[in-house]
């Protein structure tokens, strides 16, 4: 229906040289992830020869151990926007739940969870994951679960909700006084409809930003923990590649092939997923859109001497 | 006589806080008043007067400190029921505020008939919305089904936010400064278009204005509120052409006059003449 459409329409951001930079660079990187896995050699098959440079039959050579970097890589790619996707779905359900809830009813109900999004704002977010993660990977009767990156991202995922909770409580504050909010209510519309059907929408591209920043928070949480040791143990992320290659002193014995591509993967994946929250941004603020094409809009006018007003008058 | 929407004694105070110290502000001080079918009951008042609480009070935005707000002679409950809800319906003064920029217009007609007729077929309901749409002169009505509101003139959405109103079947609508964020050029064709669908319908009327020349001349009976109360109440004509209290007396005059078209102009000059002398 053509209802539908304009519905999406109205959702998707302006096409944009960064948009496109960044669809590019996830797209690709997701490919990789989740088609090269299939193509490449077993990446826990440690009976090659160690630490070769790239060659024909090891496209990014080999680890001290002897697994094949390329086969590592392909794997943890798949690991890392898998734990991405779980942590940054789970914060972002949690920051729903927490922030337009509380932005929407108010009062005490809003003081009650706004204090312990505060308190989960406060804490230092890495100490706190460590401090669970080490907690829960050493629980009885978790089993294999314990050692998965399904936990992993999950850990993320409950300490990374608080800052978009604040950022969406505001915004559905802001909503619910909107008239059409109250003209639902006078149409009859229950609490719930109106918070699903007429709020929620119109925070979409908020909410799907918050969801670019989570992923983006759980893919580098996920690193950081994993090189430190406190990641899972049982899957091949990025985080894990780099942990293996510092205890095997891989920048020591020259071993660029080891380190370099997983850490530009994860710088690639970070770059491209903020250039998509730019272009989400700009839905949600148009000024940010706005006022840098003005100035642009000016500054081909001045050099066309067109100009009205004259050089350095640039928005 | 049945079938009235009555409020009785209305009072409303809202606590003001500054810091730890906190002011009571009246609102509304025992307010009462009838809206029968078939008769708008205008108030006029200035901002901050009290006239949107009271129609906030009414369509069970808010609730009121004291006071009842009776239906049919019985009192209502201070969470409206659906069948409240269906009889008392109300008009926002911001068009452009009060439709969900997300929405389709057949969104906004369609869900009020969907809640309080769920009877109607999927087809039904389509139908139902496009005759509303070209009762309120939006025609041909399927043209504006898909439409969004950003699409729309003032004029159209205030016209679409009217039909939302009548979808329900509402027997008493309130209108909250309808006209007052629309382009001049405008206002009166859509005063017309709910002074006709009163009519036509026998809807009673609360027309909240600011404006004494359009309540004269759209309804019945004029209330004057002033800081809450209401200072003055009669009929239309009554109030305009004999006012009584200070207050109205202040705001006919206040009010533009074909009759004293440029005397302030001339005064100003007279000012400054004798100041330049």
């Amino acid at each position: 229906m053509a209802d539908r459409y304009a519905s999406i329409r109205y959702l998707l951001p302006k096409w944009s040289g960064k948009l496109g930079a960044g669809l590019v660079i996830v797209g690709l990187i997701t490919l990789f992830g989740v088609i090269a896995p299939y193509f490449t050699a077993d990446p826990r098959d440690s009976g090659n020869k160690g630490l070769r440079p790239p060659s024909a039959e090891h496209l990014l050579g080999t680890t001290k151990l002897g697994y094949d970097v390329f086969a590592q890589l392909a794997a943890g790619t798949r690991g890392s926007l898998y734990v991405g996707l779980v942590g940054g779905l789970s914060a972002m359900l949690l920051a729903i739940v927490f922030g337009i809830i509380a932005g929407y009813f108010g009062g005490w109900l809003d003081e009650v969870l706004m204090l312990a999004t505060n308190i989960m704002l406060v804490i230092p977010g890495l100490p706190l994951v460590m401090v669970i993660a080490a907690y829960v990977q050493n629980a009885e009767g978790l089993g294999d679960f314990a050692r998965s990156s399904t936990l992993v991202a999950l850990i993320l995922g409950i300490t990374g909700w608080a800052g978009s909770a604040v950022v969406l409580r505001a915004q559905a504050r802001s909503l619910r006084t909107r008239e059409y909010v109250a003209a639902a209510r006078v149409a009859g519309e229950s609490g719930l409809r109106v918070i699903f059907v007429e709020i929620l929408p119109n925070l979409v591209p908020l909410i799907a930003a918050q969801l670019i920043f989570g992923v983006m928070a759980a893919v580098l949480g996920e690193a950081g923990l994993s090189y430190l040791g406190l990641g899972p143990t049982n899957s091949i992320t990025l985080g894990t590649m780099l942990n293996d290659a510092q205890t095997g002193q891989a920048v020591g014995s020259r071993a660029w092939w080891w380190f370099v591509p997983p850490g530009l993967l994860i710088a690639m994946l970070g770059t491209g997923l903020s250039l998509i929250n730019f272009a989400i941004d700009e839905i949600v603020n148009p000024k940010l859109r706005l006022a840098p094409q003005a100035a642009r809009l000016q500054r081909k006018a001045t050099k066309e001497g067109k100009g009205v007003a004259g050089g350095g008058a640039f928005a | 006589m049945s079938g009235a929407l009555e409020v009785r004694g209305l009072n409303k105070d809202f606590r003001l806080r500054n810091g730890m110290a906190s002011t009571v502000l009246h609102a509304v001080a025992d307010v009462s008043f009838t809206v029968e079918p078939h008769r708008t009951v205008a108030l006029v008042g200035e901002s901050g007067s009290g006239k949107s609480t009271i129609a906030r009070i009414i369509a069970k935005l808010e609730t009121p400190t004291s006071g009842q707000v009776l239906l049919d002679g019985r009192p209502t409950p201070t969470r409206a029921t659906a069948d409240y809800r269906r009889q008392v319906q109300m008009v926002f003064q911001d068009p452009f505020a009060s439709l969900n920029p997300f929405h389709s217009i057949s969104h906004h007609i369609e869900r009020p008939l969907r809640i309080h007729h769920p009877e109607l077929s999927t087809q039904a309901v389509r139908e139902r919305v496009v005759e509303l749409l070209e009762r309120v002169q939006l025609t041909p009505g399927s043209a504006y089904l898909e439409r969004r509101p950003h699409e729309l003139s003032g004029g159209q959405r205030q016209r679409v936010a009217i039909a939302r109103a009548l979808a329900p079947g509402a027997r008493f609508v309130v209108a909250d400064e309808p006209v007052s964020m629309l382009d001049v050029s405008i206002r009166v064709d859509v005063l017309n278009l709910l002074a006709d669908l009163q009519r036509a319908e026998g809807l009673g009327v609360l027309y909240i204005t600011h404006d004494l020349a359009t309540a004269r001349h759209f309804s019945d009976e004029i209330l004057v509120m002033y800081r809450g109360s209401i200072v003055e109440r009669g009929r239309a004509d009554e109030v305009i052409l004999n006012p009584q209290h200070e207050y109205t007396k202040k705001l006919r005059e206040a009010a533009a006059d074909p009759d004293r078209l440029g005397e302030l102009r001339d005064e100003v000059r007279r000012e400054m003449a004798g100041g330049a002398a």
